[in-house]
């Protein structure tokens, strides 16, 4: 349970300055908060919220909209399996229960030592390339199960860590506006 | 016959392709020069002669949409569209991951038609690589004068924002967009009173505009309306994007003459799907997005444009082409796309809400052994009470088309492959 570093802080203010609206930073702020911590702490909502200026529960209530944020602890990897209907025709539910095996996890479940939560996740816009899947929200296309176990086996050795940073870590680069590049500071 | 010119997917082969250089080096950002040295309505006057209509879906000319800005109502702003989650939809990532330059100078173009105050880009959250392309593309265009603070040189200044999401289909929506972007939940707003030209962003004036339809004002700019007029059917002109998926040889993004190609070219040439695997034929598919009601054998011939496919009950919607062969399970399918439907419904307006989690539900029953005969017309019945006549375009009942969005599928392959749901409850009984 942790509020924002003060690296994030700044960070955090710094998004807040792109929008005429601080609140428009709600949703990247909560990915900020779930990148410190690997899920959206209590809080994290309350200091997005003195930050931003309103309630908690306005945070809460916001985030609670959207299928990324986690309100728990999930695993280091979290595997989205999409099960639409282009992957579906190729085999998508049959990866999904593949990693279910695999794993010795139900959809939903976490492995026990919290290096895997396993998803079922929509359509991903992947769809010429499927069967497919998510290692937190990275792709991996045209898979057939082996290559699934191999991705598995080596995220789980830690020989992955370059390509797929652990659950929360979105972009690795910042949208990062210099101060005198901006446009003047708009605020409606 | 099978296009060869391509205008918006040029870089895509290019493992450079998403550099500031490489862009600066194959013509990039001299459309952005070009439309600077002229007034603003100029703009707006070429992309309405290019008849380039609207890729995010509902297909609307882009140059008439900017043309319903309240004058003298400022600021104005640009939301881009990069939410693609409709079903079979993969286009706007490979946009941005592969030439996001170009959809920077496609943003800056409009932004300057439309003399808005600030452009947002938002991106479905669930594209990590796209934010880390498009994040770095932005930080490369404002270190090169391109975008900020007098933009090359001159004295217009204005920010172009990489926005984010978190996971809600709904969010592709335009006013669930602009919700979100607010920092709400993402839910519909009413339209009218909200539509976004009218009263957008923080109630200002907005346009919202798709990624792709994006992408081809600096080709628009470069070469003039005529030349893209000249590309494809006067009525649907220049290329589309549209993905191929399911059941075909070689499954793929294939820009495409837009209006003229047919269906079975695209799904038949060696160019593009190369045929349906296995030597099997095409009993359905999906001709663009889940949202849309489903084509059959007799539409093979039907060129891919929005006039024939109107006028036959369905869209191109996003252009995503899902193909289905002769083996596929058509209960299976349509329950996937309904059980979608029911997940992202937003929760705003009962019939969607509370009809479509109830047709998943019959759904269930039906594919788990448990269907009754009436369970056919009970499901048509639920349909069409979120969508009334059951018809396309779809009247509706809710605050925004998802509700009777889930009413395609059903009804396609209800009306097309009844046997097949009573063989399911047959079975049982
Ligand atoms: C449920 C729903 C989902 C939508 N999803 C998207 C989307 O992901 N991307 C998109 O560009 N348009 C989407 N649209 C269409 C937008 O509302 C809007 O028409 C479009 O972004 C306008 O851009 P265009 O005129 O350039 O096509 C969606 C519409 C609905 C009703
Ligand atoms: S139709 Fe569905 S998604 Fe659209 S506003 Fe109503 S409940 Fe929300
Ligand atoms: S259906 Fe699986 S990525 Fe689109």
């Amino acid at each position: 349970m942790a509020r924002f570093t003060p690296a994030n802080v700044d960070r955090a203010r710094e998004l807040m300055g792109h929008y005429p609206r601080a609140r428009s930073a709600m949703i990247p702020m909560c990915h900020l908060a779930q990148e410190q911590d690997g899920y959206l702490t209590e809080d994290a909502m309350q200091h997005i919220a003195e930050l931003i200026g309103c309630t908690p529960a306005e945070v809460y209530g916001s985030a609670s909209f959207y299928e990324m944020f986690k309100f728990h602890p999930v695993g280091k990897y979290v595997i989205g399996v999409c099960t639409n209907i282009s992957c579906m025709l190729l085999g998508g539910e049959e990866l999904l229960t593949h990693c279910e095996e695999k794993l010795g996890i139900r959809t939903g479940g976490t492995t026990s030592d919290g290096m895997f939560t396993l998803e079922e996740m929509e359509c991903l816009a992947a769809c010429t390339r499927a069967p497919m899947l998510q290692v937190n929200y990275r792709y991996f296309e045209n898979l057939t199960h082996d290559q699934t176990d191999v991705l598995i086996d080596d995220l789980r050795a830690g020989k992955r860590a370059n390509d797929v940073p652990p659950h929360g870590t979105l972009s690795r680069i910042r949208q990062s506006i210099p101060a005198d590049r901006r446009a003047a500071r708009d605020t409606i | 016959m099978p296009s060869s010119l391509k205008m918006i997917s040029t870089r895509w082969d290019d493992p450079q392709g998403h550099t500031l250089a490489r862009y600066r080096e194959t013509g990039g950002y001299e459309a952005l020069r070009k439309a600077m040295a002229q007034e603003p309505d100029a703009v707006i006057e070429e992309v309405k002669a290019a008849n380039l209509l609207g890729r995010g879906g509902a297909g609307f000319p882009c140059g008439t949409k900017w043309g319903f800005l309240p004058k003298d109502v400022f600021p104005r702003y640009l939301v881009v569209n990069g939410d693609e989650s409709e079903p079979g939809t993969y286009k706007d990532r490979l946009l941005v991951e592969k030439d996001p330059h170009q959809l920077i100078e496609g943003v800056l173009i409009a932004s300057w038609a439309i003399r808005a105050k600030q452009a947002f880009i938002y991106i479905r959250g669930e594209m990590a690589f796209a934010h880390e392309r498009l994040a770095a593309a932005l930080n490369e265009a404002y270190a090169a004068g391109l975008c900020g603070k007098n933009i090359m040189g001159s004295d217009w200044s204005m920010d172009v924002i990489f926005h984010f999401g978190a996971g809600a289909y709904i969010v592709g929506e335009e006013t669930a967009l602009i919700e979100s972007l607010e920092g709400n939940r993402g839910m519909p707003r009413l339209k009218p009173p909200f539509f976004p030209a009218a009263k957008g962003l923080y109630m200002q004036p907005t346009v919202v505009n798709n990624v792709e339809t994006l992408a081809n004002l600096p080709w628009i700019i470069n070469n003039g309306a005529a030349a893209f007029t000249a590309v494809g059917d006067p009525k649907a002109c220049g290329t589309r994007l549209f993905a191929l998926s399911g059941h075909v040889n070689k499954p793929g993004v294939y820009e495409v003459d837009f209006g003229t190609t047919t269906f079975r070219e695209l799904f038949e040439s060696d160019e593009f799907g190369g045929g349906i695997r296995h030597g099997r034929s095409v009993k359905a598919w999906v001709p663009g997005g889940a949202s849309a009601p489903w084509f059959f054998e007799e539409h093979l011939d039907m060129a891919l444009h929005p006039a024939p496919v109107g006028a036959a009950g369905s869209m191109l919607g996003s252009g995503a082409i899902i193909v289905m062969d002769d083996q596929t399970d058509m209960v299976r399918a349509a329950w996937r796309l309904v059980k979608f439907f029911a997940k992202e419904s937003c929760g705003k307006c009962s019939p969607c809400r509370e009809g479509t989690n109830w047709l998943e539900k019959i759904y269930r029953r039906i594919l788990d052994g448990h269907g009754r005969m009436d369970d056919i017309d009970l499901l048509m019945d639920v349909a069409d009470n979120i969508s009334p006549g059951l018809t396309w375009p779809p009247k509706q009942t809710t605050i925004c088309p998802l509700g009777p969005s889930a009413a395609s599928p059903l009804a396609s392959s209800v009306r097309k492959f009844r046997d097949e749901y009573e063989a399911y409850i047959r079975k049982v009984a």
